[in-house]
């Protein structure tokens, strides 16, 4: 059984949610332009994965399982997460109505972030438990945010440049994402 | 609209990853190898263009305030049948596509089109969209899924095709090649596009 | 009006090509001592590598700069040219040429053109190449040989096997295995020293890199050890490509950051990584990395050690 250690480092750098596992790519393209919105876009993005991770272990666990209805598994998380995103976006509304403006229609997307449906299929197909689970949740998005937020801050800085029209975009963003990709590359083996 | 402008519009003009730039976990994820695309592809195709023919059909009574939570169950429904019968049927890819096909659910392509297309059309019309824009899905996944599994592997589809002193590049069939390897390619095909516009303007 | 045209790049700030010019000529100078050392270490194919690699480098510049329809005096400041010698001399001795010349090739195409050229580039474009290099065709790029082109181990990862080390000398002078550039430390640190007295590169970078590097690795346990403080710090800091990478890959103005306290971070921060690599990683060297990772990070560096600008909220 992985120690908590191992699986919150390694969902931060080794596995890079974003950079190594392909997840959450829409948001990671669309919500980069700016450090700010970045930042706060990868605290909401915590939050929720933290508690899909819970909430969907719960389900599964005592749910699911015991009423051998694993096959409404996809359905039944995607509906939990949808929920949550309302409930998010409710409060943001209430406490940080910048904030909400400023993600947009970022916000509700947070649903469709392959990143969250999908940090809570791996957390069962590892077999975690409740603990591992909710360690990483938190540790993904936190991955996410590091990413996202590293990303803004060279995407800000690329405004200035005289970047080749036809790469204009999101072609130059993915060629970005690529090199950070590959500077992760050096915590391979890490752990 | 004819059903072929709508057909040929989802392959190209509007490919739905080149273009409209949707859809790109799974892509990204995917495209290391040929036949890992089309799989993935002709999947999320299928369960494309059943939730939009369900959802044209249904646009009578799905009430416009949940109406996206609505369109999450129709396309969760057929996520999960298709998820069922892949693991059936073809075992081997359904083992290495892993989490991307449940993640078909989440796929923005799907539930853009829904929104911005089922919902306001009727179902032959929709089932045309369906497989245009999941038959474009499947084109750029395989494209650059090619390009990734020859120069990272020297093979495409399974069958090797560079001789035998090539070395692969294996960048290419790493995470920093399918970012690098996808944003040159629609790089290039702004770059095309550009070229004819300013033809058409001339 | 294209707000482009009116806003104001990120360093280098320059008048004119001369000054970027004599910049990189000066670097080429400092590194022509060790890059002569390797000639007579590892043995006359040396040459044709580096001659590889300046002269893809060059080639590609033009062709690049012939496509994207932009004036060709910028090949003449010797970016480029530079570019492609410190992609050379960061690769095993029995490099294939072919491989050098790619490396070259994308170095300046996705490491600094696609950006829109020198100055607006995030990443160091040598080892944007070298990484390109490493993670297309690790086993060549690993494939270290000692004189006269014989496979041979480097320092580096004899120590992870937990074999006999070369004396100390032999890593100072450069009588060991490892890429082009990286062995013959005490030249390149001669080179170094000579550049920051030119004030072409900064102290503090350098300073806080290998002086990082040299603390962690005496302080922390390696991967299967026990012990701490217990460390070789000289073994690390005379191993590997420290020297070569703290002085003339971390320096570079353009993906490093401008403020000092920005720069005291970068080295910092290079250094913590390396080490944490070194010690714990699958790699036996994180030089590479560790600057790229650091290049990344500078944008959001320079942007809080900025400090309160004037007139701006």
């Amino acid at each position: 059984m992985p120690n908590l250690f191992v699986i919150f480092f390694g969902a931060i750098l080794i596995n890079n949610f974003v950079l190594t596992r392909f997840l959450g790519i829409c948001p990671f393209l669309g919500v980069s332009r700016k450090v700010e919105t970045a930042i706060g876009m990868s605290l909401a993005v915590i939050f929720v994965m933290t508690v899909a991770s819970l909430a969907t272990w719960t389900i599964q666990t005592y749910l699911l399982i015991p009423f051998e209805m694993l096959y409404l598994r996809t359905i039944a998380f995607i509906l939990v997460i949808a929920v949550l995103v309302q409930f998010v976006e409710m409060v943001m509304l209430k406490v940080t109505p910048t904030l909400y403006q400023a993600l947009g229609v970022y916000l509700p997307l947070i649903t469709t972030n392959c990143a969250v449906l999908g940090v809570t299929l791996i957390n069962l197909n590892e077999n975690y438990t409740l603990v591992e689970s909710l360690v990483h949740g938190f540790a993904g998005a936190v991955g996410f945010g590091l990413a996202i937020v590293i990303f803004a801050g060279i995407r800000e800085r690329l405004d200035y440049a005289p970047i080749p029209k036809a790469l204009e975009g999101f072609p130059i963003a993915l060629i970005v994402a690529g090199l950070l990709s590959m500077s992760f590359l050096g915590f391979q083996g890490l752990l | 609209m004819s059903s072929l402008r709508v057909f040929w519009r989802g392959l190209l003009d509007e490919n739905p990853v080149f273009r409209l730039l949707l859809g790109m976990c799974p892509t990204l994820a995917v495209s290391t190898a040929a036949v890992n695309g089309l799989g993935m592809g002709l999947a999320a195709t299928a369960v494309l263009v059943a939730s939009n023919i369900l959802i044209s059909l249904m646009r009578p009574i799905i009430p416009d305030k949940i109406r996206i939570p609505c369109y999450i169950v129709v396309i969760a429904t057929f996520v999960t049948m298709v998820d069922l019968l892949m693991e059936a049927f073809v075992p081997g890819l359904h083992g290495v596509l892993g989490i991307f096909i449940p993640l078909i659910v989440v796929n923005c392509i799907i539930l853009q089109r829904a929104e911005a297309f089922a919902s306001k059309n009727g179902v032959f019309l929709s089932a045309i969209d369906g497989i245009g824009m999941g038959l474009g899905f499947t084109l750029a996944l395989i494209i650059l899924a090619s390009v990734r599994e020859v120069l990272g592997a020297g093979t495409l589809f399974g069958l090797t095709l560079m001789p035998a002193a090539f070395e692969p590049m294996k960048l290419m069939v790493s995470p920093p090649g399918a970012f690098i390897g996808l944003g040159l390619i629609i790089g290039l095909i702004n770059y095309v596009q550009n070229l004819r516009e300013v033809r058409r303007r001339a | 009006m294209d707000i482009k045209k009116l806003a104001v790049s990120s360093s280098p700030h320059l008048h004119s090509g001369a000054t970027v010019r004599q910049a990189m000529l000066l670097v080429m100078l400092a590194l022509a001592p060790a890059a002569l050392f390797a000639v007579f270490h590892f043995g006359m194919y040396v040459v044709a590598i580096l001659l590889t690699g300046v002269l893809a480098a060059v080639l590609a510049e033009v062709a690049i700069l012939h496509f994207l329809k932009k004036p060709l005096s910028t090949v003449f400041d010797g970016s480029a040219a530079l570019t492609g010698l410190l992609l050379a001399m960061n690769v095993p001795a029995g490099a294939p040429l072919w491989m050098v010349a790619i490396g070259s090739f994308l170095a300046l195409a996705i490491g600094k053109h696609v950006f829109g050229g020198l100055g607006y580039n995030p990443f160091n474009p040598a080892l944007v190449g070298r990484a390109i290099l490493v993670a297309s065709w690790p086993a060549r790029m690993t494939a270290w040989v000692g004189p006269g082109l014989v496979t041979s181990a480097t320092p580096l990862a004899l120590s992870r096997a937990g074999e006999a080390l070369p004396p100390y000398s032999d890593l100072l002078f450069g009588f060991k295995a490892g890429s082009i550039g990286e062995v013959a430390v005490l030249l390149l640190f001669v080179g170094g020293v000579f550049l920051i007295y030119k004030k072409v590169i900064d102290w503090k970078i350098p300073f806080f890199y290998i002086a990082t590097v040299a603390l962690m690795t005496w302080a922390l346990p390696a991967r299967g050890q026990v012990a701490y403080f217990a460390g070789d710090p000289l073994f690390h800091v005379l191993s590997g490509g420290l020297i070569f990478g703290a002085f003339f890959m971390a320096t570079d103005w353009v993906t490093t950051p401008v403020t000092k306290l920005g720069r005291v971070i970068m080295g910092l921060g290079a250094g913590l990584i390396t080490a944490v690599i070194r010690l714990y990683g699958g790699l036996p060297e994180g030089v590479t990395f560790a600057i790229l990772i650091m290049n990344g990070l500078t944008p959001l560096i320079d942007r809080y050690t900025m400090g309160r600008r004037f007139g701006v909220r």
